[in-house]
């Protein structure tokens, strides 16, 4: 038993009105991998940011090595031996691999030095890396590596990494949770922020699982089993059956609307996201997709909605699919254009002629007042809306443009209740009168809450589920299921 | 008073180019393509017409002038084409292209009224004179007002009405205010309608230059455009990239010009005072909208 490395303790933190973490604990002990378990928006993220000093705690306390600090930035926890590798890596691409550990420094820039000193940590490590190359010129797993080699170069004692696995093949994952492994045995300490109960039952001494911003769960791995850690995830007491989805519309009656025969896709940057796909969607149905962030779900809805185009495989949709995107202020809308042009983007790919703006206008008004947009009217910008108010826009142009199929990505994400209200029931709204619905959700609940059917990808497979909260949170860890 | 007619005459001479420029750099700004390149366009497309206007055969008659116009305006598109292609091909940006373009055609002109296009006496840095059948005919006689003026004002009216009352107007407007929108709720092929709002703007960026050969200098000389095509930049930004404003702000800067000179020769002003005015003018006006832009983030 070694002494604890890093305490936080009774952490709380409100942003706003929203408290992110209510008195969450975790204590690392020295020599250890810990695993800090959680569904996306659990609190992990800004608990170890509390811990390297990013953000200031509003109360609770943190030590390293039994002694009391107050971070007021990260290069106070960087002088603490804290190193933090950020999910989203924060090298520069333009530069070498020895600059951009150098970057941060204190003092005059010895590049031999920092050439040698690096050459030796990376031997200690097992971390290779060439010094000399640029970082834009590497693979994502060698980059990774810097990143650690950068955290590591400073004296660190307790490295936090930050689903370090997520942008990794599994083959580099793996290799990289073990280098992990070894770093401790040197007397260092390592956290490892992760949603995937596999890698923490296997590679972490110690686990502490969040939910909904406090410490659930925590001890050692040999306490654990994927049950007990999953419904700490998920809270044991959820039970859902899929009250307040069914409609008495029978599932399946319609006739296929959107169907997709062994297809693959890739991301922006030629990773294959989605492999060999098939999945129909009819009329008069919601199909819910779950997913863990980055298991290719943004592209099997763009394919859906004929925004992406497939690499292989066949895809059948209508000629004209309403899509509703996540980030819709920069995806559906253009914010210094009017409502009556925002709505006039709608087919405007393959307009041809003269523009009706008598027509779009009408239509403009149409749609405010049915879809009780607050404009004052339908000459102002797009970006004077609010974010709720921006929302039913999309929906009222998305629904009214394609009454046959929408496929919507987190559509109630960051409204106020009433707007979340208003939007799901504009869905529901849909699917009655007919249209094939396929909804994204990050949250769970609202899913299954929305969906006649859901389907879940995991590492770009898609399966279908049962309606059924348990299931679906294992088949999205990729935990077969029942 | 005897002194205004000429000058409005002179004026509005001068604005014809910076009209005509100042609606392609609009175009291209309007799609988000900073278009920098203009001037070049013009240049190349100068050289162009005057090439048709000193080869052709008389027997051609007034066919020269449309035949110089379309074979100027080609010249600046495909001029124009080599920055688009290398900015959707490869991701070269056209800011730089475009300047580097202006220079090779800056230099490439110098070189042909050396070299190939020379007048036959070998002379003077210029070529012969253009057919007559190429001139452009003049609005009002004894000045040197001539078509190209109304032109200019039937291209802005015209551009005015396309970039607002039809769909390929629309899909500009949308790519240059944001291509991630019109991309994924407008369906709009971006890269597409881009490259060939780029290639608009230098076809006009040509015309331009070739109306200026075929109205004004009927040869051509090093130096046919006194950075018109810069010029035209702050025509177009000034006139908020509106096309119909473009022919205020065109024949407001024709005026500055026009008046520079007529100071020179008269009070003995230099007309580099007209730059420094020009050069205010757009600080203010950019100043200005930051201010108004700033403020009205505020708000919301």
């Amino acid at each position: 038993m070694g002494d604890v490395a890093l305490e936080l303790a009774s952490i709380t933190k409100r942003f706003n009105r929203v408290t992110a973490l209510q008195s969450a604990s975790l204590a690392a002990r020295r020599g250890t991998v810990h695993a800090l378990l959680g569904e996306n928006g659990a609190g992990k993220t800004t608990l170890m940011r509390i811990a390297f000093g990013m953000l200031q705690p509003d109360s609770g306390h943190i030590s390293v090595n039994g002694i009391r600090q107050a971070f007021s930035s990260s290069s106070n926890a960087i002088d603490a031996g804290i190193g933090m590798v950020h999910q989203h890596f924060t090298l520069v691409p333009a530069m070498t691999v020895t600059d951009n550990i150098a970057l941060g420094n204190r003092g005059v820039f010895n590049p031999v030095r920092t050439r040698e000193a690096l050459s030796a940590l990376a031997e200690r490590t097992g971390l290779a890396v060439d010094p000399n190359a640029r970082v834009e010129d590497l693979s994502t797993g060698a980059q990774q590596r810097v990143e650690i080699l950068k955290a590591l170069s400073r004296d660190t004692r307790v490295l936090i990494l930050d689903e370090p696995t997520a942008v990794l093949t599994p083959f580099e994952a793996r290799e990289l949770l073990l280098r992990a492994r070894k770093l401790v045995n040197n007397g260092g300490t390592a956290i490892l922020i992760t949603h995937k109960l596999r890698d923490a039952l296997e590679f972490a001494d110690d686990i502490t699982v969040l939910r909904h911003g406090s410490t659930v769960w925590n001890g050692p791995t040999s306490d654990a089993t994927e049950d007990t850690l999953i419904s700490a995830m998920l809270g044991g007491e959820r039970m859902l059956t899929g009250a307040g989805a069914a409609t008495g519309v029978s599932v399946a009656s319609g006739r296929v609307v959107m169907s997709l025969q062994n297809v693959s896709a890739r991301d922006a940057s030629g990773v294959e996201r989605l492999r060999s796909v098939t999945v129909s969607v009819h009329a008069g149905e919601i199909v819910g997709v779950a997913a863990i962030e980055g298991n290719g779900q943004r592209e099997l809805l763009r394919v859906l909605a004929g925004r992406t185009a497939a690499t292989s495989g066949q895809v059948t949709i209508p000629a004209v699919v309403g899509f509703i995107p996540e980030d819709r202020q920069r995806d559906a809308l253009i914010q210094d254009f009017s409502l009556r042009d925002n709505i006039a983007l709608f087919g405007a790919g393959a307009r041809h002629g003269v523009q009706k703006w008598g027509n779009i206008r009408k239509q403009t008004r149409r749609l405010l007042r049915d879809y009780s947009v607050r404009a004052h009217d339908e000459n102002i910008r797009a970006r004077a809306l609010s974010g709720g108010n921006q929302q039913k826009l999309v929906v009222a142009r998305e629904i009214e443009g394609s009454h046959t199929a929408l496929v919507a990505e987190n559509p109630s994400r960051g409204l106020d209740v009433g707007a979340a209200a208003a939007v799901r029931a504009r869905i529901r709204a849909a699917r009655d009168t007919g249209a094939a619905v396929v909804i994204y959700s990050s949250d769970l609940d609202e899913l299954l809450d929305f969906a006649d059917r859901v389907v879940v990808l995991h590492a770009g497979q898609l399966r279908e589920a049962p309606r059924e909260y348990e299931s679906i949170g294992r088949m999205m860890l990729g935990v077969s299921a029942i | 008073m005897t002194q205004v007619l000429p000058f409005v005459m002179d004026m509005l001479v001068h604005a014809t180019p910076l009209i005509i420029a100042g609606l392609a750099v609009a175009i291209a700004f309007r799609a988000g393509i900073w278009n920098i390149g203009a001037d070049g366009q013009l240049i190349v497309g100068a050289a162009a017409a005057a090439w048709i206007g000193v080869s052709v055969s008389t027997e051609f008659g007034w066919l020269a002038l449309p035949l110089a116009l379309i074979i100027g305006a080609i010249a600046g598109g495909l001029w124009a084409a080599i920055a688009a292609l290398l900015r959707s091909r490869f991701g070269v940006l056209e800011v730089i292209s475009t300047i580097m373009l202006n220079f090779i055609a800056t230099y490439g002109v110098s070189y042909l009224v050396r070299g190939p296009l020379q007048e036959p006496t070998h002379v003077y840095p210029q070529t012969s004179s253009i057919v007559s059948g190429a001139h452009m005919p003049t609005l009002i006689a004894n000045t040197q007002l001539h078509l190209g003026f109304v032109m200019a004002l039937i291209l802005s009216v015209g551009t005015w009405w396309v970039m607002r009352y039809s769909a390929v107007g629309f899909r500009i407007r949308a790519s240059g205010a944001s291509p991630f929108a019109a991309r994924s709720a407008g369906l709009i092929n971006v890269r597409r309608v881009t490259t060939a709002a780029f290639v608009v703007s230098g076809a006009i960026a040509g015309l331009a230059g070739a109306i200026e050969v075929s109205g004004v200098t009927f040869a051509l000389y090093e130096n046919i455009s006194p950075g018109y095509g810069y010029t035209a930049i702050a025509v177009a930004l000034l006139a908020g990239l509106n096309p119909l404003a473009v022919i205020g702000t065109g024949i407001l800067f024709g005026a500055l010009e026009t008046a520079a000179s007529t100071m020179q020769r008269n009070v003995g002003i230099p007309a580099t005072t007209a730059s420094v005015i020009e050069a205010i003018v757009i600080l203010a006006v950019i100043a200005f909208t930051q201010v108004r832009a700033h403020r009205a983030l505020r708000v919301t």
